[in-house]
Order: structure tokens, then sequence, then C-alpha cells
């Protein structure tokens, strides 16, 4: 039996160590925000977020397209992906416990770990090739196909963790099986789903590496689904790791309308699930 | 010293239980026969036959694992629900077979309703929402508010909730949990109500109330309810029926039953001597 | 209905503590009824034997029968509030509740017995005693059967008492009048025949309480209330 004195010495040790970890976890994320923030600050205007870019040389431009592109694109991977990753989720859920229902599984657990470049080139494959064109489509299923995995795997999740009971409760009241289905267990999960939904819109908002072969880019304003389409994400990498000084800040810029893009996202994700009901615990 | 026994007890196995003769010659409101319930090769209720009167308490006792929920829920057809599941029989709710091809089970439900052992309030939903819930959640449309309060009122929990209907349901404590799930049964005007344990979650003063509930819906309603505590099952109801391994050994009157049960294993279970 | 199961129930309570509440509500039942038993024999030998010491000695006796009473009563009450005995254990405990009062008043009964005796020991006697200690005798029968009914849950020997109190009471009747007659032929009987009457009487009822603990025990082993059957109102 150690004695008093030791274990309370251990237990300070502890704590202090996981408050080291804290910290060293904190770093990187403050890190990030402040050289982003600090960087890109600057260039922000209403030019920036409304402008084509110009041509080197030249002073201005902006981020317009790149912004739009990038918003284009991830809508039209939202009609896609939400309602098959949420629809896959539902049914793994209610119905899954079979043969079917396990193959579903595993194969949304592996795609969830496959590389996005691998997508892109996959999407390029699918879409680039038959269509003979770089498109904002192509973009767009890259996108989608990195969201469904995940949503299904976290919708069903949500669903399996309403209780039993209030299904029973529900059938109790001479409720069919599906309306159950939809009324009470979805819209009990509803919060963590649309959570799921917006989590992973910020994700593929963010992401570069399947755009880069199936959209490709453009430097002028595009909404047609099979044309190229400049994205935010790649207008960063070519900003990036081009030799101009200004170009380079320009990366500082939109990579902060980036972050400033996923952040408005998880605000609205919190704002749109919290509980209006009053009194609730 | 030797032990006071009750004569008519006996060892053998006996013979299958005949219904209770129901009073004054009333039509029974629930009628049981021969009901068998299987999951997969266990035989869970092993032909029951009981009849309950109108208006009146059946109070369904046993140790765990005799049955007796698997039996209360063959009477809303729940089972259905579970794949395993066979059940063979007659359940007559008025002298209508409830397990005939006829029969919707989902319609029989709002008839026959239930309350579960644990609260079950629907959490996304504020007080008014859930007691309204049967109807809405069966599409039925309009204004609800008076039904809401009726069947607040029934379940004794109006004068408690009646400043804060838009909270979350999820705000009030387990006692008003379950009266809330009573009114939401309620609601959709059964003419039965089966009750499953109802108060082993809650306190002695909210099960009292509950207690006292049950004696006053009994004016309107039939109710069946299954209890762990045969004390409760002595205050609240006015037939007994005691079920062991899945069998109903034996059913009659509360009064008999706990002064004088004719069988020996109803005896040896209300007197605390099982093992 | 079936035949009554015989005497032990092969299940115990499974509370051990409440097995032996139940079972110490037996033994001290009979250990009064035993000293009750006592008492009415001394009593009547104070008579017999005119020895009034035996007298006193029944006098200070009634105290422990008393003292019995208090117990058990306790005892059941908190059985009742502690375990809510139902079904046989229910019965028993309100069976025992009901015995005691009345061993309780046999216990005064006898008292009264040897209080009588104690007086006339101090005159002759009246004339030898016959049928004073056959009465005697009977009512002493019919409490010993009434309690053994009562240890062995015995339905059948508590109808045999139900069924002798008519001999009791002829043969109250039959002393009675002998003792009338004594009266009305001298007048200087009056004194101890009319304690020989109370004395009768005190008997006489000590077998209706003997018939009381019958009943109780009728309605402990079988669930029915045999008590006072024309005053029931006709089932339904």
């Amino acid at each position: 039996m150690r004695s008093f004195a030791v274990r309370r010495l251990m237990n300070l040790v502890m704590t202090g160590l996981c408050g080291v970890a804290l910290v060293a976890a904190f770093i990187p994320l403050t890190s990030v925000l402040y050289l982003v923030i600090s960087r890109g600050a600057a260039g922000l205007s209403w030019d920036f977020f409304t402008a084509l870019p110009k041509p080197v040389g030249e002073a201005g431009g902006g981020i317009g397209n790149a912004l739009a592109g990038t918003m284009y694109m991830v809508g039209l991977a939202c009609l896609m992906g939400l309602p098959l990753g949420v629809g896959a989720g539902v049914f793994l859920a209610e119905r899954g416990d079979g043969t079917l229902g396990n193959t579903v599984r595993f194969v949304a657990e592996v795609l969830s770990g496959v590389p996005s470049i691998v997508i892109g080139i996959v999407a390029y494959a699918m879409v680039v090739i038959p269509m003979h064109h770089f498109s904002a489509l192509a973009g767009s299923v890259a996108l989608a196909i990195m969201m469904i995995p995940g949503l299904a795997r976290a919708t069903e999740e949500l669903i399996r963790v309403v209780p039993g009971s209030l299904r029973e409760a529900s059938l109790a009241l001479g409720v069919t099986n599906w309306r159950t289905s939809l009324l009470v267990i979805l819209r009990t999960a509803t919060a963590g789903v649309v959570t799921a939904c917006l989590l992973a819109v910020a994700r593929a908002a963010g992401e570069t590496a399947p755009l880069l072969f199936t959209a490709l880019n453009n430097q002028y304003w595009n909404f047609s689904p099979v044309q190229p389409t400049a994205s935010l994400t790649v207008a960063i990498f070519n900003y990036a790791i081009s030799p101009y000084e200004d170009w380079h800040e320009k990366a500082w810029t939109a990579s902060l309308v980036l972050l400033m893009l996923v952040g408005l996202l998880n605000v609205a994700s919190r704002l749109l699930t919290r509980n209006r009901l009053k009194g609730a615990r | 010293m030797t032990a006071a026994t009750s004569p008519a007890q006996t060892d053998a196995a006996p013979a299958p239980v005949p219904a209770a003769a129901p009073a004054g010659g009333s039509i029974p409101k629930v009628e049981v026969q021969n009901l068998n319930v299987w999951f997969g090769r266990n035989n869970a209720v092993k032909n029951a036959s009981l009849s309950v009167r109108p208006n009146t308490v059946l109070a369904v006792i046993g140790p765990s694992g005799c049955g007796k929920s698997t039996f209360l829920r063959a009477l809303n057809r729940m089972h259905d629900l579970v794949p395993t599941a066979r059940v063979t029989g007659k359940v007559l709710v008025d002298g209508q077979d409830l397990y005939t091809r006829e029969v919707d089970p989902v319609l029989l439900r709002r008839r026959v309703g239930m309350v579960f052992q644990r609260p079950n309030p629907f959490p996304t939903m504020s007080i008014e929402e859930n007691v309204a819930a049967g109807l809405v959640l069966n599409g039925i449309r309009g204004n609800h508010r008076q039904v809401v309060e009726r069947s607040l009122r029934k379940s004794a929990l109006w004068d408690e909730v009646k400043d804060r209907l838009n909270h979350a349901a999820t705000s009030l404590s387990g006692g008003q949990q379950q009266r809330l799930c009573i009114a939401r049964a309620l609601a959709i005007e059964p003419e039965v109500l089966l009750m499953d344990e109802p108060a082993s979650a809650l306190d002695p003063i909210a099960t009292a109330k509950i207690e006292e509930l049950i004696h006053e819906l009994k004016e309107h309603y039939t109710i069946i309810i299954v209890t762990h505590s045969m004390q409760q099952a002595a205050r609240v109801s006015d037939q007994t029926a005691f079920f062991y391994m899945g069998e109903l050994v034996e059913m009659g009157s509360t009064e008999q039953i706990f002064t004088n049960p004719k069988e020996r294993r109803t005896e040896d279970y209300v007197t605390g001597k099982f093992g | 209905m079936s035949p009554e199961s015989s005497v032990k129930s092969p299940a115990v309570h499974t509370d051990k503590a409440f097995e032996a509440d139940l079972r110490e509500v037996r033994e001290k039942i009979l250990t009064m009824g035993g000293k009750v038993e006592e008492q009415i024999a001394k009593s009547m030998r104070a008579l017999t034997e005119r020895d009034s010491e035996l007298g006193e000695q029944v006098k200070e006796g009634d105290v422990e029968i008393n003292r019995l009473e208090v117990d058990i009563d306790d005892l059941c009450r908190r059985t009742l509030a502690l375990r809510q005995p139902a079904a046989s254990d229910l019965r028993l405990i309100t069976t025992a509740l009901k015995i005691v009062t009345d061993l309780e008043r046999i216990g005064d009964e006898a008292v009264n017995i040897a209080e009588r005796a104690i007086e006339l020991n101090q005159a002759p006697p009246l004339a030898p005693y016959v049928d004073l200690p056959r009465l005697a005798e009977l009512a002493q029968d019919q409490v010993k059967k009434a309690l053994d009914a009562f240890v062995r849950a015995d339905p059948e020997t508590a109808e045999d008492v139900l069924g002798s109190d008519d001999q009791l009471d002829d043969l109250f009747v039959k002393i009675f009048n002998e003792l009338l007659g004594f009266m009305m032929e001298d007048s200087r009987t009056i004194r101890r025949a009319t304690a020989l009457v109370s004395i009768c009487k005190y008997l006489e009822r000590i077998g209706d309480h003997a018939m009381n603990v019958a009943e109780m025990v009728i309605y402990m082993v079988r669930g029915t209330d045999v008590r006072h059957p024309r005053s029931r109102a006709i089932p339904a």
C-alpha cells in the first residue's frame, strides 16, 4: 500500500503531464490560426472576394471564381453525397444486420481510409475520360465519394444510439414502423446527423488532391458542370508553389478565406442543432 | 414445529385454470384462450387462459423470467416485431380475436395501449408534443390542445405542467415523466391499458401517485398491470394472476390469492418461500 | 377441495429471520398454553385437596401469563409491520393474536377458581366433589385438544372440540340444578353453594374459550371462518 503522500504526488505528476499534453496539442492549432490570420489578413478586401485573378505581374485580382467554384462544386457534391450517405446510414442501422449490411459496412470503412488522391484518380477514370473533359461534375463526384462513407458510418452510429425504448413507445401508440423510423428515430438523431453532414461538407470544401485532375482549374467564372472549374484549394496550391512573392501573399489570404468558410460551417452546425426546447437536459 | 398449510394445495400437476367467470353475466373485456408464445424453441408462455372484466384491474405477478412481461406483450401484438417470436392461441377484446388476419396490428395498438417500465418520452419533443404524439405521428391533424389538456388531467399531471407545456419533456422528474407517458397513451383513447411494471423505476412517493392514478383510471379503462411487487399487486388490483415458469398457475380475486391461495406454488411465492 | 396436505411444508421462507419469528410465535403460544393448562389443574387441586397454598400460587402465576400475552402481541404486531405476511403466514399471525386473548382469559378464569377455592377451604365442604371435578376434566380436555389442534394444524381435532361443547354445557346444567337443590333445602349452604356455582360458571367459560381457539385453528388451516354460523349473511 503506497502511502498517502506518494499517491498525492503521483496524482500531481499525472495531472501535470496531462496539462503538458494539452498545451502541446494547442500549439499547432494556435500557430496555424496565428500564422494564417497574421499573414493573410492584410490581403482581405472586397476586391479579393469578387475579382478574377489577374495575370502575373499585375497587381490586384482575387479569388472570386475560386470561391464560387468551391461553393458550386461542394453544393453539387452535397446533392449527390448527402442523400446517399445518410440513406446508406439509415439502411445500415435499420436493416444492416445481414450479409449485405455487413458488406456495405466493410466497404464504407475501407473507402473512408482511401487517400483522397486515389479517389481523384478514380473520378478521373470514371468521369473525365468518358467525357473527354475536365469538369466541375467530375470534381463534385470525387468530393461526393469522399463524403459518403464517413456520413454513412456516422449516421448509422447516431441512429443505433437512439434507445430502442423510443421505438417501442412509438409502436405502442399504433404508429407504423416506417413512420416510427422517420418521425421518431431519425428525428431524435437529427441533431447529430446535421452535424455530421456539415462536417462532411467542411471536409469536402478543404480537399485539394481530388480536384487536381478532375476539375482542374479555370481562370474565369464557370457555372457549367461540364467545364473545368476553379476551386479555393487548387487556387491556394497554385499560388503557393509559384515563384512570385505577391502570389504567396494571395495564398495566405486565400487560406484565411478557406479557414473562415470552414469556421462558418462549424458555427452554423452548432446554431442549427441547438436544442430549442426550454429546460432540456 | 409444523407449519400451517392450506389443505387445498396440491403438489400434483394442476388442472388448466378455468377463466374467471364474469360477474353478473357481463362479457369479459379481454379474454385470453390457450395463449402460447415461443421464442425459437423456448416456450415462454405455456397455454395461458384467463379473462378480465371491464373496468377492473388485473395484476400479473411471478418471479423474474416467469413470462409475465411476455404474456403482457402478446396482448397488443408487440411480438409481431420480434422475428423469432411465434404466438398461438386467441386474444379476444370485446369478443374479437386480435390474432386474425383481418385485424391490423397498428390499429389494435390504438385500442390497447401500453406503458413501459422506464419512462420513455420522446426527447426532442416538448411536453405538449409528447402527449399529442400518438395523434400527430399517426397523421391526425388539427389542434390537439384540448386532447392534451384532457389527457394530462386524467393522468394527474396537468396542474404540475400547465404553465410549461412547451418545455422539454426531459425536464420532468422520473415520476412526472411516467405520468406523461401515461397521458400520451391515454390521448389516443384506448379501451385497455397494459402497464409493464410502471412504477419499478420510481421512488415510493411517485409510485404511490401512480397507484392512486390507477385507481382513478379504473373507472374508464380496463387495466392489466405486470408487477414484481406483491404489495403493489395487493394494493392496486381486483384480480391477480400468478405466473411461474411460463405457466399461469393460479388466478383469482386479489383478496383470495393473498389470504388463501389454492395452489401450493402460489402460496410459496406469496409467503416468500421461493429460493 | 383437495385433502389436507400433511403437516410440514417442504419449503422454508427465504428470509430466515422471518422463519424464526414465525417459529417463535408458535412456541410462545404453546408455552402460554402449557402454563394455562397448569393453572387450571392447580386451581382445581386447590379446591379438591383443600390446599389454599396452591390457590395463592395460581394467583401469582397469572403474572407470567399476562406477560406472555403482551410478548406475543408485540411479536405479532412487529411481524405484521415489518414482513407484510400473506396467505398462511397472515392467517397464523391473526390467529395467534386472537388465541392469545382467549388463553389469557382462561388464565383469569383459573385465578377466579382459585379465589373461590380459598374461600371455600375456610368452611367445611358441602358434599364430596364428584361432578365438579368431572366438569373440570372436560374443560381441561377441551383446552388441551384445542392447543393440540393448533400445534399439529389439525382441523379435525378442532372440530372435535366444537362438537364436545354440548357435553360441557349439559354437565354444567346438572351441577347447577344440584346446587340449587342444596340451597333451597338449607339456607346455611347458600354461601358455599353460590361459590361452587361460580366455579362451574368459570369452567364453562373456559370451555367456551377453548371453543374459540378451535374455531380460529380451523380458519388458520382451512382459510374459512366458521365462527357465528347463524349470524353470517347467506352467501350469494
